[in-house]
């Protein structure tokens, strides 16, 4: 049972600040007086609205269907009356609103006819679908759809790695959900397994988490499962990083740009396995999660709420101190401001977290960079932060890449070990934000391009077949056949003529090598969730700018 | 609003700083007690000009005084100016050699973390090519009478000859270039009055206070072992060689690593990140270069200590090591990748 641990480099050890929300069990949120159910459910496709407004719908039915591979079908999280269908602010770094539907919940909680669904009789394929129109998606907080990653890829999965490392500071919602419900977890992971013909499941959860270890313990030893490992690894921020886990249970480092499934390996949140299990176990489809409230409030603990309730209306559960003076989703390391609380909890919504100048304080001002190397000796992809933050701050892009920018995970251990106290993660987001923006300008104008120079062809060749068919209409006359056909011939073969369409013929040819050659690394052959990951760009780049401007206007 | 990392680590550069001067004190206070309090003279000149420097700079270049001034890395530059120069030097070499390091090196070419030479040694640098003797009267072991001291430092130069007295990278140059004496080199290495027993009389002891200040910016984590590292083993490595092949031309490594600078290079000058390497492979290049060079300097070249040299060579060296010795990023490892 024992196995040998890897190890990441870097990484730092915040203070954990998880005993705050960790001592109590879940709780189920009160019924909200509204809900707002973004159809944007998974990172980046839109589900299509099937219900009406004033349409009364069942807890658990179908409100909207997936469309596209990386879509998920969005479910009414209680009985009620369907509102409105309208644009509502979503919790994105964006702030900009999102279609959604606003749903009256009518009290009663009427589920629909539960229909546990029968994977040992169905296919994988079939299970998939299944999961899909369950809504089931990764609650880890990226959201990415568990049908698309449960695939069997290109090589198959040989590993199930359980995230249960939790390595975020403050968050608990794993913690607790591992030490209540550790069987339907295991019995999730048991399923997964099933559906990916996988030899083994390692669950790594952090060693702060003593309780929730002991209970996922008992249940695997319960199921006498010897293919289910619980395996304690160090807590050290970002052990819960997908590939850091992956790193440290297998030793398996995956490189930016490639999947899991590559290497036969696949990792999976618990409270996605959670969710697995409700979902074939129980026929429920992912209509709540558990959310850990805390930081600064009189009495933090973990909630499960449903999809869709606003934010506001789930705080004052843990009483959010006065001298409060911001939220966050997400941990202090990788979480993200909330500009304003009517947004809804998603299924990507681990912990609103309530800050006050104390908790946080507001950074001392930047100084220079004196190269002191703190923040490659933390960085977990290896990089050498600094060297970015040169080429991003003075918008190298180019060197920027080519000294992998794009491996950064953001994971913000740089900018909190930085003497300097730079936020080199900021600058990171806005380089890869503008080098994402110029390849966007770059295809636009190529396409623009590409259809001008061909409606310049298409012209020239018209104009030819023109003065041919002139020419032919002139050359009716029998005895000037012979100068008529010369006629006739000479506009098409004109050496003039020719150049021209030699000229054509070269201007496209270069231009088509020019956008082969052109075309930079680490944005070919994306894969979906790099396009997802794309997609989560584009909606910060514009206020990541602005944020980044005062620091690039510092002239130095 | 800010964006994340709401938390962070308490850092600062001035807490840096601060440890590297921490870390200073055994060796100064070896200095003290073998030759005498001048030393501390001129490290405060040094440093008092070296902020009145710091501040005339960031007031003409429009830039915040309080956290500059207070970030110390201008109080760094100058206890290594004092301690890098005769202790009793003419107050206006030491103050001319600071203003150097902080007005040229350091702010005309960007101030804090954009100064390409270590500043400090392009001070000493600057004041041994213009005042050779002056950098080359050390005062005498034991000779520590304050009052005279301070008059050597404040004008009075007279009983200079009296209290001076070669350092042991002189004495044995002196030694070297006269074919007569060279044979005696072993008998003059071993003669306890210059050489001391490993490194020269009070130097070495000044070194091994350096040494243990080393150690505690290791254990602070504030530098690593491979500059530290590299530099005395190159250092003891090519001494050793050349002092096996021809033990009447080249000192031994205990000599090497004991005396002049060498220890102080190692742990304090070398190990500055801004005008040095950054990478790990790099570190050990720059390091073995800088030692490499401090000893062809000291055995062949026309100035006793070849460090500060040494050390400018390899920062001009130091952006092109670092491009060349970046290392592979997480994933990206193996043969197994093909996509980079």
């Amino acid at each position: 049972m024992i196995a040998k641990l890897f190890s990441f480099k870097g990484g730092v050890k915040p203070a954990s600040h998880k005993d705050e929300s960790a001592t109590a069990p879940i709780r189920v949120a009160p019924l909200p007086s509204r809900l707002i159910i973004p159809l944007r459910q998974s990172a980046r496709a839109m589900a299509r609205c099937l219900v009406q407004p004033g349409q009364a719908v069942l807890k658990g039915e179908v409100i909207a269907a997936a469309e596209g591979p990386m879509c998920t079908t969005v479910h009414a999280p209680t009985s009620g009356i369907v509102r409105a269908i309208e644009p509502q602010p979503v919790p994105h770094p964006s702030g900009l609103p999102a279609p959604s539907i606003v749903i009256d919940p009518d009290g009663l909680e009427r589920w629909i006819e539960k229909q546990p669904f029968d994977y040992l009789a169905a296919s994988a394929r079939q299970t998939r679908d299944y999961l899909r129109d369950c809504g089931v998606v990764g609650l880890g907080g990226a959201g990415f759809p568990s049908h698309v990653k449960l695939g069997p890829g290109e090589k198959g999965i040989e590993t199930l790695i359980l995230n249960g490392a939790e390595c975020e500071p403050w968050i608990t919602c794993d913690d607790r959900l591992m030490r209540e419900r550790a069987d339907m977890i295991l019995a999730g992971a048991a399923m997964m397994r099933h559906i990916t013909g996988a030899r083994r499941i390692l669950v790594g959860i952090e060693d702060n988490k003593p309780q929730a270890v002991a209970a996922m313990r008992d249940a695997a030893r319960g199921l006498g499962d010897s293919a289910i490992e619980v395996i304690v690894v160090p807590t050290r921020y970002p052990a819960g990083g997908e590939k850091q886990l992956i790193r440290v249970l297998t030793g398996i480092e995956i490189p930016y740009g490639k999947l899991g499934t590559h290497f036969g390996v696949q990792c999976f949140n618990v409270g996605s396995a959670h969710a697995i299990y409700r979902a074939i176990a129980h026929g429920e489809p992912l209509i709540s999660r558990v959310v850990t409230l805390s930081g600064n409030m009189a009495h933090p603990g973990n909630f499960e709420a449903l999809i869709g309730t606003p934010i506001s209306d789930l705080l004052p559960l843990a009483e959010p101190r006065a001298d409060t003076d911001r939220y966050l989703t997400g941990g202090p390391m990788m979480g993200v401001g909330l500009q304003r609380l009517d947004t809804p909890v998603t299924k990507g919504t681990n912990c609103i977290l309530a800050g006050s100048p104390a908790l946080f304080p507001p950074p001392p001002p930047e100084m220079p960079c004196i190269r002191c190397g703190e923040c490659a000796k933390v960085c977990p992809a290896e990089l050498q932060p600094f060297e970015l933050y040169w080429f991003s701050r003075a918008k190298i892009f180019g060197k920027a890449q080519e000294y992998s920018l794009f491996d950064c995970i953001e994971c913000g251990c740089c900018s909190y070990v930085c003497p300097s106290r730079i936020p080199l993660v900021d600058y990171f987001r806005f380089a890869k934000g503008e080098i994402w923006a110029r390849e966007k300008e770059k295809a636009a104008a190529d396409l623009a391009r590409e259809r001008y120079e061909f409606r310049l062809a298409r012209e020239e060749r018209e104009k030819a077949e023109k003065a041919a068919k002139l020419a032919a209409k002139t050359a009716a006359g029998r005895e000037k056949a012979a100068a008529a056909i010369a006629v006739a011939e000479k506009p098409a073969t004109s050496p003039e003529e020719d150049a021209k369409k030699a000229l054509i013929a070269a201007a496209l040819e270069r231009a088509r090598a020019q956008k082969e050659q052109a075309h930079p690394e680490n944005v070919t052959d994306l894969t979906p969730e790099q396009q997802a990951e794309i997609a989560a760009i584009e909606g910060r780049r514009a206020e990541i700018r602005e944020m980044a401007k005062p620091h690039l206007r510092q002239d130095d | 609003m800010n964006n994340s990392p709401y938390t962070l680590k308490p850092a600062s550069v001035q807490s840096v700083m601060l440890r590297v001067l921490l870390a200073l004190l055994p060796g100064i206070g070896a200095y003290v007690w073998f030759f005498g309090a001048a030393i501390l003279v001129q490290i405060a000149l040094a440093s008092l000009t070296a902020l009145a420097a710091e501040a005339a700079m960031l007031a003409l270049r429009g830039k915040p005084l309080r956290p500059f001034l207070g970030d110390g890395s201008a109080l760094v530059t100058a206890w290594l100016i004092a301690l890098t120069f005769p202790s009793i030097a003419p107050w206006w070499l030491t103050v001319l050699g600071t203003l150097l390091a902080i007005v040229v090196a350091k702010h005309l070419y960007g101030g804090l973390g954009q100064n390409p030479f270590n500043p400090a040694m392009v001070a000493f640098a600057l004041m041994i090519v213009a005042y050779p003797l002056l950098m080359s009267q050390w005062p005498k072991v034991g000779a520590t009478d304050f009052a005279v001291q301070w008059d050597a430092i404040f004008g009075n130069r007279q009983l200079l000859d009296a209290m001076t007295m070669a350092t042991p990278l002189d004495a044995l140059r002196t030694v070297l270039r006269d074919p007569e004496q060279r044979a005696m080199i072993g008998g003059i290495l071993g003669g306890k009055a210059t050489f001391g027993n490993v490194g020269g009389r009070g130097w070495e002891w000044i070194a091994a206070g350096y040494f243990l200040g080393g150690l505690y910016l290791l254990q602070q984590r504030i530098i690593t072992w491979h500059l530290p590292v590299a530099f005395l083993a190159v250092l003891c490595a090519v001494s050793g060689a050349f002092a096996l092949f021809d033990p009447e031309r080249f000192a031994g490594p205990g000599f090497q690593l004991f005396t002049g600078g060498a220890m102080l290079a190692a742990f304090f000058i070398i190990t500055d990140p801004v005008s040095g390497t950054t990478t790990p492979k790099g570190k050990l290049i720059f390091a073995a270069g800088a030692a490499l060079l401090t000893w062809i300097i000291r055995s062949f070249g026309a100035y006793p200590d070849g460090i500060a040299f040494a050390v400018l060579l390899m920062n001009i060296a130091a952006p092109l090591i670092d491009m060349y010795t970046q290392p592979p990023v997480f994933g990206h490892k193996g043969k197994q990748e093909d996509s980079r």
